[in-house]
């Protein structure tokens, strides 16, 4: 997959000197409309976005990640209409990745190889499943990569070497690095430089995969972290939705704004 | 799909965990993949550890107090007439429910462990009442974490959990309930895996948190096993053995030691939460057909919507009130070993009011639904037929809502 939109758009990056920036959001948060309209605009500042699937039992997110699923559950969302938003957005912006993120029963309900098939169809460019870890993962990976999808592997600083070498050989082209033990959201407990080495520890065993790193990632600790191959901000900007729905201000602007002011930290 | 015979149902897993190739697994985030191995390779060297063999039967017998007794109820018997209607009475033990016995293991797994925390979930209050008994005693920092909704409606489990200087978290998000609770503590736990350990208060969750979890509840079989012969000189003919269901661990405790038995032999009886008898909602998903999902970790029949958003269930006993149950209930469903139905609200008040009008015995909201079932078929049954109950929890924490629905407790 060596040309793949999310290889390129790492490419691209590293050619300006900086960390791709990736952004998550929940689709249907807090409407469909309202969260393609915030994916489109945003798409100017983030490399790749991350789209979340949301579903209401998620074991791995904080509560800013949790109040924008209950939001978009509560508001109708439903699977065919995050791959609708999707190939909306494609439409509107073909060269940017979109990764789907969320939990393996909304997959497993819709169906394995019709998930993956649907996927495709709406120019998925790669999965996040947060609870089918390797190597349970293996099949389901491979069968995204027959389709040309990346399967994003996530690595954790309980990950052991031995693990850490085997998930590195079945990752495709994006490794995803959890800064901390935390669900999403949390204070960053460790310091960023612990992080970058835990990061470079991963990148020796194989330079060319693109590792990126979130779990805690704000405006305020972005900077810190910029020798990585990608960030991912995804709390943040879900908690930024909360607060402009509750002060009935602009959701569009002012998410675009954080991501803006994200994308400048790290020029 | 084939149960095993002379192997612990709870080690006929596949090495990712499922069983019958499809119920359990341990499907987590990668955070969680080191201490679920560590914890897994930890419980595997101590239960084939002697020491810790007789030191958990020393305080199987000298903390809990086993063995719980096992006696006939003459009168409820001879008031329905038909077959023997007796009781495993598993709330005589420390701290008056069967959740003891998981709390204890678990105890002593973070003790073997180094570790000085443990946390856990609780839905009717039970696993959480013991877990702060166990941690004292053990001289452990305990953490609880407990839907909003539970805690108003739970209240003198919660009392008693304070008491024993447990920290109660109480859980806002959802329905407010068990499911909720688990989560949070789950979430609890990706976050202070280092220095803390989890116990999961049911025979639920990723593969090893069923198998800690059945291993310590299989004592309640393991005494019963040893009554029947003492009872009645050998193990009778036509015996059934009844259970309400929640997550399950009562209900395998109560069946192990006999699963490798004919079905006409001894029938395994497992009874879920069917809710207020007018409500579309339940907590019953073997009995009421759900479909496989994955819940906390595991697969298993899951109360579920089409697009896989678990769905609110709805009991007036707060033990049961999950919409998921033990995968090792769904092998034992799909392998036909048990049967399973469900008790409505109104029906387990009934058998409430009935129970203890006839015999001095005070079950909870939980096995009144097992003992509604009892009730329902006794009637039909011969004479030499022996109903078994597991009363495994006492109704002193539901004394508000009995008060309630009841006018009286």
């Amino acid at each position: 997959m060596n040309n793949s939109l999310i290889n390129q758009s790492f490419k691209k990056a590293k050619k300006e000197n900086r960390p791709a920036l990736l952004t998550y959001t929940v689709a249907g948060d807090n409407t469909k409309k309202k969260s393609l309209e915030i994916l489109k605009s945003i798409s100017k500042y983030a490399d790749i976005c991350e789209l979340g699937f949301p579903h209401n039992t998620p074991i791995a997110d904080g509560g800013q990640i949790q109040t924008s699923a209950y939001r978009a559950i509560k508001n109708g969302i439903k699977i065919n209409d995050v791959f609708s938003i999707v190939s909306k957005f494609k439409k509107f912006r073909k060269d940017k990745p979109i990764i789907l993120m969320g939990y393996y029963n909304m997959i497993y309900q819709y169906n394995e190889n019709k998930f993956i098939k649907k996927c495709k169809k709406s120019k998925v460019d790669g999965l996040i499943v947060v609870d089918l870890p390797h190597p349970e993962n293996k099949i389901f990976a491979s069968k995204c990569k027959k389709n040309k999808i990346n399967f994003i592997q996530l690595i954790s600083p309980t990950t052991s070497n031995l693990r850490l070498k085997k998930i590195i050989k079945d990752s495709h082209d994006m490794i995803y690095y959890i800064s901390m033990l935390s669900t999403t959201g949390g204070k960053l407990k460790v310091s960023p430089k612990r992080i970058i080495k835990e990061y470079q520890k991963i990148k020796k065993l194989n330079k060319s995969k693109n590792v990126v790193i979130g779990f805690g990632i704000t405006e305020k600790t972005i900077k810190l972290l910029k020798k990585a191959d990608g960030l991912v901000v995804g709390s943040a900007i879900c908690k930024e939705i909360t607060k402009s729905i509750k002060k009935r201000q602009n959701t569009v602007t002012n998410v675009t704004n954080v991501v803006k002011k994200l994308n400048n930290k790290i020029k | 799909m084939k149960l095993k015979k002379n192997i612990p149902l709870i080690d006929q897993h596949d090495k990712f965990g499922f069983w019958g190739g499809k119920f359990g697994g341990s499907f987590i985030p990668e955070t969680l993949k080191k201490p679920v191995e560590d914890l897994t390779k930890e419980f595997h060297k101590l239960r084939k550890n002697r020491n810790f063999i007789k030191k958990r039967d020393f305080y199987f017998k000298n903390y809990i107090g086993s063995p719980t007794s096992f006696i006939k109820l003459e009168n409820l018997s001879s008031h329905l007439g038909g077959a023997q209607i007796w009781a495993k009475v598993v709330s005589e033990a420390n701290g008056g429910a069967h959740k003891i016995y998981n709390a204890t293991v678990h105890a002593l797994i973070c003790k073997a462990m180094g570790k000085k925390y443990i946390v856990g979930d609780t839905g009717a209050g039970y696993a959480g009442k013991m877990l702060s008994m166990a941690a004292k005693k053990f001289g452990l920092k305990c953490k609880i974490f407990m839907g909003a909704k539970d805690i108003k409606r739970q209240k003198p489990n919660c009392d008693a959990m304070r008491r024993n200087g447990a920290e109660i978290v109480p859980v806002y998000s959802g329905s407010q309930t068990l499911v909720d609770a688990v989560s949070e503590c789950m979430r609890y736990w990706v976050s202070n895996c280092d220095n803390t350990h989890m116990c999961v208060g049911s025979t639920v969750g990723p593969n090893i948190f069923v198998k800690i979890c059945g291993w310590s509840t299989a004592q309640i079989s393991r005494e019963l096993k040893i009554q029947l012969k003492k009872e009645f000189k050998k193990i009778p003919k036509k015996i059934k053995l009844i259970n309400c269901v929640g997550g399950g661990s009562s209900a395998y405790g109560f069946w192990s030691e006999f699963i490798d038995y004919d079905k006409k032999n001894i029938e395994l009886i497992g009874v879920e939460a069917g809710g207020p008898k007018k409500s579309k909602l339940h907590a019953a998903p073997l009995s009421r057909n759900a479909k496989i999902g994955i819940l906390h970790g595991a697969a298993s029949y899951v109360c579920q919507n089409s697009e896989g958003q678990i769905q609110d269930t709805e009991s007036i006993s707060a033990g049961l009130d999950y919409p998921g149950v033990s995968p090792i209930h769904c092998f034992l469903k799909d392998t036909k070993r048990a049967r399973y139905t469900y008790a409505t609200d109104e029906a387990a008040l009934n058998a409430y009011k009935m129970v203890t009008k006839f015999e001095k015995l005070n079950p909870s909201l939980e096995p009144s639904h097992a003992f509604a079932e009892a009730i329902k078929i006794a009637p039909k049954l011969s004479k030499d037929t022996i109903l078994i109950v597991n009363s495994c929890g006492d109704a002193k924490k539901d004394r508000d809502i009995l008060k309630d629905r009841l006018g009286k407790y």
